[in-house]
């Protein structure tokens, strides 16, 4: 795994960390997917899709619901 | 132009509602209640003769030559400590009057140097104005014991001390009392043995002496006085300006001759700072003429080359074509920039605007990005803006200061002497820190409650805080229903009130006691105004913009907002934090905060720019680096920033800047990062461009040049002539024009102009039609979110993923001194080196000797991503556990050993938490010998490139 993917991956988790504070998970997930599209770049949001289909084991449970609705 | 000294009114003004009439020389006049007979008769231009007064201070009535005689009362007494009151007449000039001032004069004159004619002084003495005014012709007295030959303490780098011109008045003693609040001077001896003495009759550099320059301004004689005015002379013209600086943005007087700064002084008028300055900003302005500034253009093909110098054009024209060609190859995003928080609005708005309409993508970022974005992020979700609540003058009505992660004697220097003025009063102190900082205890101030906290538990405590807050029913329910969002202040409430958060429970985590959270929040929850300050200890952590909010739910619970004395106020490390954020520096804001992907702003932009504009958000610095080193990001466009030595995991850094194609830097000196530049574009001074800075308090205050740009150019138009040779066009004549499209283009600086800020002296936004004159106190009726409500929202503490293990057990944490700022490019090149000549490493006493660790030992600092070596300092100002280190000299390598981790939601590094060992060591480390032997051959590379040029 390439260290871009690696900081993808924890910053997708550290997101998700302050979000998962929220007990309705789908509100969560909302925040995580909001926050991700309103500040990453295209290119990092890509490769974070990217990186959930072929994988996505190193992402938390919120993270993965979050990312798999990124467009 | 003239100096333009401000009047001196002799005694503070009075800040009562209550008015008094009197007649002064038959003159009738109104002044506040409290106010002196002294100011009241210059209010209406009666000049009192004078000598120990002066209205920075408060009254001491010991020169006895300000003497008057009221109608009715007895004797001559002194109008500066005698008030006036309601019917009072006065008389100041009579015979009598005139005879007593004459014999004080006498004494005074009899025991001072009668070199007038080659005193540094000469024109600017009140002694010898004094002796005009009350006529002195003759002194008959023949001491046979004088001063005269009292010697000289040259020890302070800036100013000299001569005793022998004292007449001991006191104003500078009482100046450092009152002014600065560090009680250095004392008059020592009594009767004719009085003298001033720093210290314990110590040198001023030996002594606790800060070297404000508040004693100098107050010297009514040549005693104190600046080695520029001895060495060249007293200035001709003086300029308003504002300090380049930490994020106080003191207003200073340069004073002139032709193009030569003689010195800086404090603008009595200046709203941010009122008359007062610190070491940097009065004295440490050298480094604008020092003699590594680069004032020709440079390009080279790569960074094992030699600079070559070459006229502006060639340059523009090389970079131009450097970043038009990595785009054709790579792509309209593989290139960037960063704007500058130490340039000014105009220029960071520039810069911005630049990337977004020239380059053609939002690739731009800022080093608030490394300091407060956390602040920017959270303010803006829970408040509805991104900035501070308050001006730094509410402080004076705060019942108790919360001061968290931040060091402000140090960082924000003059905004820490106000802070302590009122602490002096009745104020009470809660320090959040876990260093020992000086605002613990100092002289008459001591912290009611220190909660000396692990580094990286931030959250944790403010959970503590807050959870004693609504379980102890201490919420202010009529503010939050009235002024809050309702729904999410329950749910908050539930968060914070399950018993994980209370402090019996965190104590565990926060190593703070739970009886001083609860006494501290109970303190915090209980007074009438509570104000909240912090800084980067707060902000720079995996959960910096977590603390923020936490903090911002902690001041709407308490109803700490929206009024004098209270609210939340981050404290920004660089002069234009504030002003480069506002600017639309961040990669998905455009100026005023509004995200690049909003309809109508995306809309308004593009039809003003006349240029198609993203709508998705840019990389952040930190991507940037990491997209450097993938091969898709090749090109950088960096202003006044210095991100190879201010960046956390510097080795990283340096590996990305190595892989760019075409790094441009435009600095005033051969930075750290222009060490890895292909071109290098010289920069402009603050004192060599007009502008405009913002400050913490959102005090946008004017920037004027005092001498022409050395390299030819201001910073703006080296924008604006690389815009328009990548095709995009730019035609600003001056900085107001750039200025007045900013506040055409953002709601929160409509009302905004140089024409403005010159009548006013400086203007806090939000400045329109609501609020013509600027806004002091934010959310005064309703917060700045769409619904008007302030948003609560839950904080959930999460351990630092950096943790201390056996082989890393200690916690380094960094900050910065008082003597330098930040990367130190500014102040290493200056005579404050003096106090601060490298980087030390703070170590407990039981660490250090754990590890047979002593004071000025060399000591290994080895992180899990690097190593580097400093000398160490064995001190309990640090706690068991944490050791710390200031990052103002780049060979120290401070951020070798920082890591990459870094906040939630805005990626600000994690440099206050760090977990690393230390040990004994007998050499620089592999990363320092390497450093030295590139820095040495880019000094030559350099070297060769002006010699070939000359």
């Amino acid at each position: 795994m390439s260290n871009k993917i690696e900081t993808l991956i924890r910053m997708a988790n550290d997101i998700s960390d302050f979000f998962n504070a929220e007990p309705d998970k789908e509100i969560a997930a909302k925040g995580v997917i909001n926050h991700i599209t309103r500040s990453w770049d295209p290119r990092m949001r890509s490769d974070i899709i990217a990186y959930l289909h072929e994988d996505g084991s190193e992402l938390s449970d919120l993270a993965k619901n979050a990312v798999s609705q990124l467009n | 132009m003239s100096i333009n000294k401000e009047q001196d009114f002799g005694t503070p003004a009075s800040q009562s509602s209550k008015l008094v009439n009197l007649e002064i020389d038959g003159f009738k006049v109104t002044v506040p209640e409290g106010t002196s007979i002294m100011r009241a008769a210059a209010s209406i231009g009666i000049d009192i003769p004078k000598l120990c007064a002066t209205d920075s201070i408060e009254p001491f009535g010991s020169c006895r030559l300000c003497v008057v005689q009221i109608e009715g009362g007895r004797g001559m007494p002194a109008s500066c400590t005698t008030p006036a009151a309601e019917g009072l007449k006065v008389v100041t000039q009579n015979q009598k009057l005139a005879d007593v001032r004459r014999g004080v004069m006498e004494l005074y004159i009899s025991d001072h140097p009668l070199d007038c004619l080659t005193c540094s002084s000469n024109g600017d003495c009140e002694l010898q104005d004094m002796a005009g005014a009350v006529g002195l012709r003759e002194v008959r007295y023949n001491p046979v014991e004088t001063h005269l030959h009292a010697v000289k303490d040259e020890s302070n780098p800036y100013f000299s001390f001569d005793p022998s011109k004292c007449i001991v008045c006191s104003r500078c003693v009482r100046a450092c009392e009152e002014t600065q609040g560090t009680f250095a001077l004392t008059i020592d001896g009594r009767g004719f043995d009085s003298k001033v003495s720093p210290g314990q009759n110590e040198t001023f550099m030996d002594s606790e002496c800060v070297s404000c320059g508040a004693c100098v301004q107050a010297c009514p004689t040549a005693t104190l006085m600046e080695k520029s005015v001895i060495d060249h002379g007293q200035p001709e013209h003086g300029i308003i300006t504002t300090c380049a600086y930490c994020g106080v943005g003191c207003s200073f007087r340069a004073e002139m001759k032709g193009e030569q700064v003689i010195r800086m002084v404090p603008n009595k008028d200046g709203k941010a700072n009122h008359g007062h300055s610190c070491v940097k900003g009065r004295f440490a302005f050298g480094y604008a003429t020092h003699k590594d500034r680069i004032a020709k253009p440079m390009i080279r093909a790569s960074i094992k080359d030699a600079w070559q110098e070459v006229s502006w054009e060639e340059a523009i024209n090389h970079a131009a074509s450097e970043l038009k060609r990595i785009q054709a190859k790579y792509g309209k995003d593989a290139i960037g920039g960063i704007t500058s928080s130490r340039c000014t609005n105009e220029e960071a708005y520039l810069v911005q605007k630049l990337i977004r309409a020239g380059f053609g993508n939002n690739n731009v970022d800022t080093c608030a990005r490394v300091c407060h974005s956390p602040t920017g992020y959270g303010l803006k979700q829970t408040f509805g803006e991104s900035s501070g609540t308050q001006n730094f003058d509410s402080v004076m009505q705060a019942d108790v200061i919360v001061v968290m992660g931040v060091n402000p004697t140090d960082g924000h220097p003059v905004f820490g002497s106000m802070m302590k003025k009122r602490l002096r009063q009745d104020a009470k102190l809660i320090v959040i820190d876990p260093r020992n900082i000086d605002l613990v205890k100092t002289p008459h101030v001591q912290a009611d409650y220190h909660l000396k906290l692990r580094p990286g538990t931030n959250v944790a405590v403010v959970n503590a805080l807050a959870h004693v807050i609504v379980t102890e029913n201490l919420v202010d329910e009529d503010f939050v229903n009235a002024r809050c969002d309702v729904v999410s202040f329950n749910k908050w409430r539930a968060f914070v009130s399950d018993v994980r958060h209370s402090p019996e429970n965190t104590e565990a985590i926060t190593g703070v006691p739970a009886a001083d959270i609860r006494a501290a929040a109970r303190l915090y929850g209980t007074v009438k105004n509570g104000a909240f300050h912090y800084g980067l200890g707060v902000t720079e952590h995996s959960q910096g913009s977590t603390t923020v909010i936490g903090i911002a739910n902690l001041a709407m619970a308490t109803g700490n907002l929206g009024r004098d004395g209270v609210g939340v106020n981050p404290l920004r490390g660089q002069n234009n934090v504030q002003g480069s954020c506002d600017m639309g520096s961040f990669p998905h804001e455009l100026p005023g905060y509004r995200h690049v992907s909003d309809p109508e702003t995306h809309a308004l932009f593009e039809s003003a720019w006349q240029a198609p504009l993203s709508t998705e958000p840019g990389l952040r610095i930190p991507n940037m680096f990491d997209a450097a080193l993938d091969g898709t990001y090749m090109g950088m466009y960096i202003e006044g920033e210095d991100i190879a030595q201010s960046d956390p995991d510097i080795t990283h850094v340096h590996a990305a800047l190595r892989a760019m194609e075409c790094v441009i830097v435009q600095d005033i000196f051969l930075n750290e990062t222009a060490k890895f530049a292909h071109v290098f574009l010289p920069g402009a001074s603050f004192l060599e461009k007009d502008g405009t800075f913002t400050n913490a308090e959102r005090r946008i205050s004017p920037v004027r040049k005092v001498m022409r740009p050395l390299a030819g150019y201001a910073d703006w138009e080296v924008t604006q002539l690389l815009s328009n040779a990548l095709g995009y066009p730019m035609n600003y004549s001056h900085p107001s024009e750039i200025m007045d499209e900013i506040a055409r283009l953002t709601p929160s600086f409509n009302g905004v102009s140089y024409d403005k800020i010159t009548e006013l002296g400086s203007i806090q936004w939000p400045c329109n039609d609501e609020t013509p004159e600027g806004t002091p106190i934010m959310h005064s009726n309703e917060f700045m979110r769409d619904n008007g409500k302030g948003l609560f929202m839950l904080t959930e503490y999460v351990a630092t993923r950096e943790k201390v293990t056996q082989k890393f057990p200690l916690i380094l944490t960094t900050g910065r001194i008082l003597s330098q700022y930040n990367v130190g490019a500014q102040t290493r090149r200056t005579e404050n080196n003096a106090w601060h000549s490298e980087d030390i490493l703070e170590i407990h006493p039981h660490d250090a000797e754990d590890r047979g660790v002593t004071s000025n030992d060399w000591v290994g600092i080895k992180s899990r991503v690097g190593e580097t070596v400093l000398r160490a300092l064995v001190t309990d100002r640090v706690q068991p556990g944490v050791v710390y280190t200031t990052f103002h000299f780049p060979e120290s390598g401070a951020n070798v050993i920082t890591t990459d981790n870094s906040d939630w939601a805005t990626n600000c590094p994690e440099y206050k938490v760090t977990a690393v060992q230390i040990t004994k060591v007998l050499q620089p480390s592999e990363w320092q010998k390497e450093y030295q032997a590139f820095s040495e051959l880019q000094l030559d590379l350099l070297e060769q490139g002006i010699s070939n040029g000359s």
